[in-house]
């Protein structure tokens, strides 16, 4: 094993090179192209036997990606927020003819207003298409993650594809300490795609997007996705065990950090929890019982750990980087929904924070403990909070009064304000 | 924790710098966070790059906001708000320019509390191409300024990052860095550690609940038409395309229509000129110049000059 620094594209790079990839359909897209980049590079020095086509859009690239991976080849495929919506009709479809392969989604915000940063709203579009789903915190989970899917997608009991999400920026161009697994003990933890009668060829047509109508058979078969995605549980403990073994790095489904003696809980995924690690950390030096929460994988939904996890607790923050406009934070509905009517369920406060990338500041998570403890104390949780400070909101201000500047200029004058 | 900010524009290589020190502070065996930030893309625009360094495994993430040591690539972004070059300084950040300046003439212009320092420019920039390596002698600097990094490891970085560009540009870039390495002894370790206030004596954020505003006013629109026109991106520029009137064949079609900002004009002689206020500098005019009419002058040897123009 090397250890060397890596940014989280070129992790994501080395977890598809590592499992032998077959196929890659490729579309370009900031935060992600250097994924793409990185192994059309190896495919050209000829580090990487694979076949790699640039495809005229996300939508035919996911199609691509399923058709390949129908055939029983090994496919990667990588994206970003808007590429991911481009592509949604086809994550749906793809996942319906249950051919597994692995997309890492570099999370963006979505437009409009357009941005580059992140945020999880793009990847939580595709929370109900079938689609696994593994959230990373570190550019070696991104690494560790990739070769993780696979297993998983390929599992008979699964046969489903799965999305490794990163943070953009945060993540993908961020360089830190990345081991790479020697490539062929990764080879022999990934293995060989057994892809059974999944052999789809030229000159044997099979239909794999059948008409059903009247209901029953379709409700059928998109139960059958849910189980499924159900057994991902399952499956997921199996390959993170064995991932354990071989490699020397463990990776739950959800992780807990100094939760054993907490009172309290940070729950986040992401990137920005390893900055809710680092409030844990100073707020126990200054005498606060915490600890964090990290679902990694969102789908299937660690419902099982999440109780285990939280139940007994006094308060638990939820920290939000996605917002559901017109109901909140999806984490905080989730998470409630899994905790309601469960004995010795903390008090929930809902946070929404870091849209866009805005970043959250040390002071916020102290600022969201004691919220927290003194929902807790009375309780009673306060409203849902955006992070978003008056500062903020005087900047954003400033630049409306240049804009009302130029619209009474152009006699755009709104008579109704 | 040691946390780094190095500024500059794109093209100037500060994401290079910052994962120059980076690697050199992996190989002087400390845990690394290195990052550049920038939004679209593009030559020129002042861009910032970050790097953490630490011996425990670093739980911190994203920009940085109280810098131990800034490092300031180009000195004309002191003076650009958007650069964000002073954001978060304390009494303690040490701030290194890169500049002609001596260390007073910036200590009165920027009246800071803390330590200012330059890094002297090793000859006068008679060829623009020598720009390149500034990210590589930023990246010698801070390393010396940090006092932990020893100069093998600064070479053997400076090595593998830039293996690919060949050995001349390696050995290159050596000189730099190494060079500034050097002249940096007298400040020599001068960047300190600070650790992040507690948990317990915390500043509460100002938080506030946004009111509604009403959709005229909260929908993201812009309504000055043409308003990029109004953008200064020759404020991007670091070198600036100059054009000899005497070797000009005013075959203008070629630099006027390869421009990709459509920034060259004709004049009512035929000859092409360029406006300066939206020049880029990106200098595909001079590599399509077939009278080789068009040559590269360094923005701050060009800045203020009043014969170098578009040649009227």
């Amino acid at each position: 094993m090397t250890r060397r620094l890596l940014t989280g594209n070129a992790a994501a790079a080395w977890g598809a090179r590592l499992a032998g990839v077959d196929y890659v359909p490729a579309f370009p897209i900031t935060p992600q192209t250097e994924i793409i980049e990185t192994l059309a590079h190896w495919t050209d020095t000829g580090e990487l036997d694979c076949r790699l086509v640039t495809l005229e859009s996300e939508h035919s690239m996911a199609t691509a990606a399923g058709a390949a991976a129908a055939t029983g080849v090994r496919v990667f495929t990588a994206t970003s927020s808007q590429g991911l919506l481009y592509a949604m009709e086809m994550l749906y479809t793809v996942a319906g003819w249950r051919a597994p392969f692995v997309l890492v989604n570099v999370s963006r915000g979505l437009s409009a207003p357009i941005t580059l940063e992140p945020d999880h709203n793009d990847i939580l579009a595709a929370r109900d298409s079938g689609f696994l789903q593994i959230h990373c915190a570190t550019c070696q989970e991104v690494l560790d993650s990739v070769l993780l899917a696979f297993r998983l997608a390929e599992d008979q009991r699964v046969r489903l594809p799965v999305i490794v999400n990163m943070d953009g920026f945060y993540l993908s161009f961020t360089r830190e300490p990345v081991e790479i697994p020697n490539g062929d003990k990764a080879r022999g933890f990934v293995g060989t795609f057994e892809s059974g009668m999944q052999k789809f060829r030229a000159s044997a047509p099979v239909s794999q997007a059948v008409v059903v109508l009247g209901g029953s058979p379709y409700s059928y078969f998109r139960y059958e996705m849910h189980l499924a995605s159900l057994n991902g549980l399952m499956v997921y403990d199996e390959v993170a065990d064995e991932f354990a073994r071989t490699c020397g790095r463990r990776h739950e489904a959800v992780e807990v950090f100094r939760t054993e003696d907490a009172e309290f809980v940070f729950v986040m995924i992401g990137s920005f929890a390893l900055k809710a690690k680092d409030a844990v950390d100073r707020l126990r030096d200054a005498g606060v019982k915490i600890g964090l929460v990290r679902p990694r994988l969102l789908r299937p939904f660690p419902e099982a750990r999440l109780r285990e996890a939280l139940l007994g607790k006094k308060g638990a923050a939820v920290i939000d980087q996605n917002i559901s406009l017109g109901k909140g934070g999806v984490l905080f509905t989730e998470l409630a929904s899994a905790l309601y009517g469960q004995k010795d369920a903390p008090v929930l406060t809902s946070f929404i924070g870091g849209l866009g990338g805005r970043d959250l500041a040390p002071e916020e998570f102290y600022e969201m403990a004691a919220i927290t403890r003194q929902a807790a104390e009375s309780g009673q949780a306060p409203p849902p909070r955006l992070l978003y400070t008056e500062e903020e909101l005087r900047e954003v201000r400033k630049l409306q009064a240049i804009a009302q500047v130029e619209r009474g200029r152009l006699g755009l004058e709104d008579k109704t304000r | 924790m040691y946390r780094l900010r190095f500024h500059g524009r794109g093209g100037q290589g500060m994401k290079t710098a910052s994962r120059l020190l980076g690697t050199a502070f992996f190989l002087a065996g400390f845990e690394v966070q290195d990052a550049p930030r920038y939004g679209a893309e593009r030559r020129g625009a002042p861009i910032f790059a970050y790097v953490r360094a630490s011996r425990t495994p670093i739980n911190e993430r994203g920009i940085i906001r109280r810098p131990d040591l800034v490092i300031v690539a180009d000195e004309t972004l002191v003076s650009i708000p958007a650069a964000g070059v002073l954001a978060g300084i304390t009494p303690r950040t040490v701030l290194l320019i890169s500049s002609r300046e001596k260390n007073a003439v910036w200590r009165e212009r920027l009246n800071l509390a803390g330590p200012v320092l330059t890094l002297p420019r090793a000859a006068a920039l008679t060829d623009p191409h020598e720009l390149r390596f500034i990210g590589a002698a930023c990246a010698g600097a801070a390393a010396r300024l940090v006092g932990v990094i020893p100069r093998d490891c600064l070479a053997q970085a400076i090595r593998e990052e830039l293996a690919h560009l060949g050995e001349a540009v390696v050995a290159r870039d050596l000189d730099a860095a190494l060079g500034a390495y050097d002249l940096m002894e007298e400040n020599a370790g001068c960047v300190t550690e600070v650790p992040e206030p507690s948990a317990a004596t915390y500043d509460k954020p100002h938080w506030i609940d946004l009111p509604f505003d009403g959709a005229n006013l909260a929908a993201p629109d812009i309504f000055t038409p043409a308003s990029s026109a109004q953008v200064p991106t020759g404020l991007w520029r670091t070198v600036r395309p100059v054009i000899d009137h005497d070797r000009c064949h005013r075959c203008a079609w070629i630099c006027s229509t390869l421009c990709p900002d459509s920034t060259i004009t004709v004049n009512a002689e035929g000859y092409p000129q360029i406006d300066y206020e939206h020049c880029k500098g990106c200098l595909i005019c001079m590599t399509s110049c077939p009278a080789h009419a068009i040559r590269a002058v360094p923005e701050e040897e060009a800045a203020g000059d009043e014969v170098v123009g578009g040649g009227d």
